[in-house]
C-alpha cells in the first residue's frame, strides 16, 4: 500500500508551469557552471532528492532511457518513474539519463559519450550529493566569466571527461532542492 | 519629419478580415459546405490527407474550405493540427493483400487471379469539357456487381513464386518516424518511403518523370496498382489481442523493374513501392518510381549522378510545407541584411574605382 | 487558443526541445538535431525560434520580439501576439525590461545582462552549407574540424574583390572548436556574440538547435593580414544622432534623398526620450 501511495504521489501539481520553471533552473546552471539554483516541484521516493526528481520529470519521457544507479534503484523508485514519465529503465551503457550517488554511478566509462558526428548522443548524469557549495574546484570555460567554484565529487575523473571534448558526459549535481551543473566544456582546476 | 511605419497589428487584423471576405466570395452564391467538398472534391481531399499525413476527410475538407482551395495551404493547416494530437499508440501494419479493392490493374499480365478491375478511373475518359455538368451533375445509378469474396493476391507474389523478382528482407523492427525524429542521412528505406508518401505530388511526379526520360532510367512496369479499403488493427495490451479500430482507403503501386544484375545481384526483376492515403494514383506510381531510383546502392547499381538517385536531394526537397515556407519567407523584411550587402557593394565599387584611378594616374 | 497547452507545444515536444537545448549549451556551437514540429506559422518564418521560446518561457517572463531590430515589423507583431495568447506572458518593447528576447537578424544595441536570454531565428544553421550542400559531408567536416574550405572561400573573396564578400551571417569560431552560423545578423553585430546573456539558436525547418553560453569565446573568422571589421553605414542616426548603432537606410522621395535611422527601434526611442536629437529628428519625436 505504501508503495502504491508513493508511486502516484510526488508529481508536478501544474505540469506545464512547474516543468517550465524547472527547466529554466536546469538550463541556467548548465549555461553557467558553478551556479547553484533551487529546483523543486516533484518528490520521488527515498533516497532520490527533490531536485533529482524534478529533473527527471522535466526531462525524461518514453523517448529517454533512464538508469537508476545503486541505492536509487528501488522498486518504489522504478514504479514512480514509470508512472510519472513512462521512461524505459535501461542499463548504464544505454542511458540518456542516469541518477545516483557518485560512487553508485561509477564506473564513468560505461556511459555514452556521443560520437564525433553526434556528440549530443551522450549521457547526462544526475549526481546526488550531500551538499552543494561554491568552493573547491575552480572552473573556467563557456558560461563562466573568468572563473567559478564548485565542490566536485572527483576532480581527476571529471577532468578526464572534459579532455574528451567535444565528446563526453554532462553532469547535474543535486542535493535536496538544489542543483548545479558541469557540462563537458568546462575546464577544471584544483582549488 | 519622418515617422517610421507603424501599426503592424492593425494591418494584420485588417488583412485577415479581408482574406475571410475573399474566401467567402460573392455572398449571393450559396456557401460551400465541408460535406460537399468531402464528397465532390474527394481527390483534393485525398491529396490533403496524404501530404498532411492525417487520414480524416472531414478535417481535410475543412482545411480546403479555409484555404480557399489552395491545397498546399490546406496541407499546412492539417500538418499544424496533427502535430498537436496526442499519440495513443501505433497500429499493426495494414495488410494490403487483404484490401477490398475498388480498382486493381496490372500492366504486366493480361489477366491474373482477382482480374483487372478498372474502378472509378479517369483513364479512357475523353478529356472533353462536359458542359452539362455546368448546369447539373446528377448521375443515374449504375448497375452494381457482386463484390468478390476472395482476397485479391498481389501480382508480385506470382513472380516471387518463380523466384524471378528480388525478395524483400523481412523485418519486425520498429521503423523510425520522421515526424518524431530528425531526418538523418543516409536514411533507411522505411524513412525514405515515409518522406515520399507525404512529399509534394508535383515534386515526386517530376522526379519520377525524370527517371523515365533517362536520368537514372529504371525500366518500370506497373506490376500492380490497387485502390481500396484496408482494416486498421491495434493491439490493446489490456485485452491481449488486436481489435479493428477503423478503415483506411489506400492506393498501392508496385512497379516491376527490369534489372540486368550487378556485381552483387543476379539478373532478376526488382521493385519500387508506392503507398498513399486515399485514391492517389498518380502519386503512388510516381512514388514507386522514385523509390526504385533511390535503391541503386543496395542493388549494386551505378550512381549515374541523377537527381532521383540522390537521397539527400530528393528527401530534403520533397516536403512542400518546408519548401513553401522557406520560399515565401523571402517576402519578409530583410532590410538589415540588404543594408549590409549595400554597404559592402558600395565599398567594393569604391575600391575598384580607386584602383582604376590609381592605375590611370600611374599610366599618365 | 485556450484548448492548447501553455506556450502551445505539448509537454513531450517541449521535453525533446529542452534536452536539445541542454546538449547545445554543453557543446557550444554544435548543431543538435531535433524533431522540429510543424508550427501554426510557416517554416522559414521563425518556427525554430518559436519552438525554442515555447520550451524556454515561464509565465513569469517578459517577452520581446524583434525582426530587423524592430518591434513593430509584422512578423514580430505576429509572434509576440502568438505567445501573448498561448502563454499569457507579459510583453514589452523595452530591451532592458525583457527577460527573453526572440530576434530575427539583429542583436539589440543595448548590452544584454546575465538575466536575459536571446533566442535567434535561424534559416540555414549550417555555415558550410553554401560551400557543400550535403549534410553527410558537412557533418563529417565538423566532426573532423575540417574548416579549410571556409578559409579558402574567404581567402578567394579577398583575392578577387579585395574584401571578404560576406556582409551578414558571417561565420564564427566558437570556443576554438565549432564554426557556427550566427544567423543572418549583419557582421556589425558579430562582436556582440560574446555576451553575458544565454544565446539559443533555433532552426525549425532544418531541425537544428544550437547555443552559446554566456562569456563563450566567439571569434569571427579572419586572417592575420586581413582582420575582421564590424562595419556599418558611415552616418549617425538621423533621428537620435547615435554614431555607434546599426542603421537602416530609408529612401525619402523620388529624388533619391535618404536618411539613416537606427534599426534597433527601442534603442532609438530610448535615446530620443533621453533628449538626443539627430539631423532630422525633433525634440518631442514619438
Amino acid at each position: 500500500m505504501q508503495a502504491q501511495a508513493t508511486q502516484f504521489a510526488g508529481g508536478f501539481s501544474n505540469t506545464p508551469v512547474d516543468a517550465a520553471h524547472a527547466f529554466r533552473a536546469a538550463m541556467t546552471v548548465m549555461a553557467r557552471p558553478g551556479e547553484i539554483r533551487t529546483l523543486s516541484g516533484a518528490q520521488a521516493p527515498v533516497p532520490v532528492s527533490g531536485a533529482a526528481a524534478t529533473l527527471l520529470l522535466t526531462l525524461c519521457d518514453p523517448e529517454t532511457g533512464v538508469y537508476l544507479a545503486g541505492a536509487s534503484d528501488t522498486p518504489e523508485m522504478r514504479q514512480w518513474l514509470t508512472f510519472h514519465t513512462g521512461a524505459p529503465l535501461v542499463d548504464a551503457a544505454q542511458a540518456d539519463f542516469a541518477v545516483g550517488t557518485w560512487t553508485d554511478l561509477l564506473p564513468l566509462k560505461t556511459y555514452r559519450i556521443g560520437t564525433s558526428e553526434y556528440p549530443d548522443r551522450s549521457a547526462t548524469l544526475i549526481v546526488e550529493c550531500h551538499a552543494l557549495a561554491q568552493t573547491g574546484a575552480t572552473l573556467s570555460g563557456p558560461g563562466i566569466k573568468n572563473t567559478s567554484q564548485l565542490n566536485l565529487p572527483d576532480i581527476p575523473a571529471l577532468q578526464a571527461n572534459s579532455m574528451l571534448y567535444p565528446l563526453g558526459m554532462d553532469f547535474f549535481f543535486t542535493s535536496g532542492t538544489q542543483v548545479a551543473a558541469l557540462p563537458r566544456s568546462t575546464q577544471i582546476a584544483k582549488g | 519629419m519622418y515617422v517610421a511605419v507603424k501599426g503592424g497589428e492593425r494591418a494584420i487584423e485588417n488583412a485577415h478580415a479581408w482574406l475571410a471576405e475573399e474566401r467567402r466570395g460573392d455572398t449571393s452564391v450559396a456557401e460551400l459546405s465541408t460535406a460537399q467538398i468531402r464528397e465532390q472534391l474527394s481527390l483534393a481531399v485525398n491529396r490533403v490527407m496524404a501530404e498532411g499525413s492525417l487520414f480524416d476527410a472531414d478535417l481535410a475538407a475543412l482545411a480546403i474550405k479555409q484555404s480557399r482551395g489552395d491545397l498546399i495551404e490546406a496541407i499546412f493547416l492539417i500538418r499544424a493540427y496533427r502535430t498537436t494530437l496526442p499519440r495513443f499508440g501505433a497500429s499493426r501494419p495494414v495488410e494490403t493483400g487483404q484490401m477490398a479493392c475498388d480498382r486493381r490493374i496490372s500492366a504486366t499480365f493480361k489477366d491474373a487471379p482477382g482480374g483487372q478491375v478498372l474502378g472509378p478511373t479517369f483513364d479512357y475518359t475523353h478529356r472533353l469539357l462536359d458542359f452539362k455538368l455546368a448546369a447539373e451533375g446528377e448521375v443515374t445509378p449504375t448497375e452494381q456487381g457482386t463484390p468478390r469474396e476472395d482476397v485479391t493476391p498481389h501480382i508480385t507474389e506470382f513472380l516471387q513464386g518463380e523466384d524471378i523478382i528480388q525478395r524483400e528482407p523481412e523485418s519486425d523492427a520498429v521503423p523510425g518516424d520522421l515526424t518524431r525524429e530528425p531526418m538523418e542521412f543516409p536514411a533507411n528505406r522505411a524513412l525514405r518511403l515515409q518522406s515520399l508518401t507525404r512529399g509534394d505530388e508535383g515534386f515526386i511526379l517530376g522526379m519520377a518523370y525524370s527517371t523515365q526520360r533517362g536520368y537514372a532510367r529504371n525500366h518500370a512496369f506497373v506490376g500492380e496498382l490497387r485502390i481500396g479499403k484496408v482494416a486498421v488493427e491495434m493491439d490493446i495490451p489490456e485485452l491481449g489481442f488486436a481489435i479493428e479500430i477503423g478503415e483506411l482507403e489506400l492506393t498501392e503501386c508496385e512497379t516491376v523493374n527490369q534489372f540486368q544484375g550487378s556485381k552483387t545481384e543476379p539478373p532478376q526483376f526488382t521493385r519500387g513501392y508506392g503507398l498513399v492515403f486515399g485514391q492517389s494514383e498518380r502519386k503512388s506510381i510516381a512514388m514507386a518510381l522514385v523509390d526504385r531510383a533511390l535503391r541503386w546502392e543496395e542493388l549494386g547499381e551505378d550512381n549515374l549522378g541523377a537527381a532521383a538517385q540522390d537521397e539527400e536531394f530528393v528527401l530534403s526537397h520533397s516536403d512542400n510545407i518546408q519548401a513553401t515556407g522557406f520560399l515565401e519567407h523571402i517576402k519578409l523584411p530583410h532590410y538589415v541584411d540588404f543594408q549590409s550587402e549595400l554597404e559592402l557593394v558600395r565599398k567594393l565599387r569604391r575600391e575598384v574605382e580607386e584602383r582604376t584611378t590609381a592605375h590611370q594616374e600611374a599610366a599618365e | 487558443m485556450t484548448e492548447y497547452n501553455f506556450a502551445y507545444l505539448d509537454e513531450q515536444t517541449k521535453r525533446m526541445i529542452r534536452r536539445a537545448i541542454l546538449k547545445g549549451l554543453a557543446v557550444p556551437g554544435y548543431q543538435v538535431p531535433f524533431a522540429s514540429r510543424e508550427m501554426p506559422m510557416p517554416y522559414g518564418w521563425g518556427t525554430g525560434g518559436v519552438q525554442v521560446s515555447a520550451a524556454t518561457l515561464t509565465p513569469d517572463d517578459t517577452f520581446k520580439v524583434i525582426d530587423q531590430g524592430a518591434d513593430d515589423t509584422t512578423n514580430a507583431v505576429s509572434i509576440r501576439k502568438f505567445f501573448e495568447n498561448t502563454a499569457g506572458v507579459a510583453v514589452t518593447e523595452e530591451t532592458e525590461k525583457a527577460t527573453l528576447i526572440q530576434t530575427r537578424h539583429r542583436i539589440p544595441e543595448a548590452e544584454l545582462t546575465e538575466d536575459q536570454i536571446l533566442v535567434y531565428q535561424v534559416p540555414i544553421p549550417e555555415p558550410l552549407r553554401f560551400l557543400e550542400p550535403r549534410e553527410t559531408e558537412t557533418r563529417k567536416m565538423h566532426s573532423l574540424e575540417e574548416y579549410g574550405l571556409m578559409h579558402v572561400k574567404l581567402y578567394e573573396d579577398i583575392s578577387q574583390h579585395g574584401d571578404i564578400a560576406t556582409a551578414y551571417a558571417y561565420p564564427v569560431m566558437v570556443q576554438d572548436r565549432y564554426v557556427m552560423d550566427p544567423s543572418p545578423i549583419p557582421k556589425f553585430d558579430n562582436p556582440k556574440l560574446e555576451m553575458s546573456a544565454i544565446q539559443l539558436f533555433g532552426a525549425g525547418r532544418e531541425q537544428r538547435i544550437y547555443a552559446v553560453p554566456p562569456h563563450t569565446k566567439v571569434v569571427s573568422l579572419d586572417f592575420e593580414d586581413f582582420p575582421f571589421v564590424a562595419s556599418k553605414a558611415n552616418h549617425p542616426c538621423d533621428l537620435c544622432g547615435a554614431e555607434d548603432s546599426y542603421l537602416d537606410e530609408v529612401i525619402l522621395d523620388d529624388a533619391g534623398n535618404r536618411m539613416f535611422v537606427c534599426s534597433d527601434t527601442d534603442f532609438c526611442r530610448s535615446r530620443r526620450a533621453a533628449g538626443h536629437v539627430g539631423r532630422l529628428g525633433t525634440e518631442d519625436a514619438a
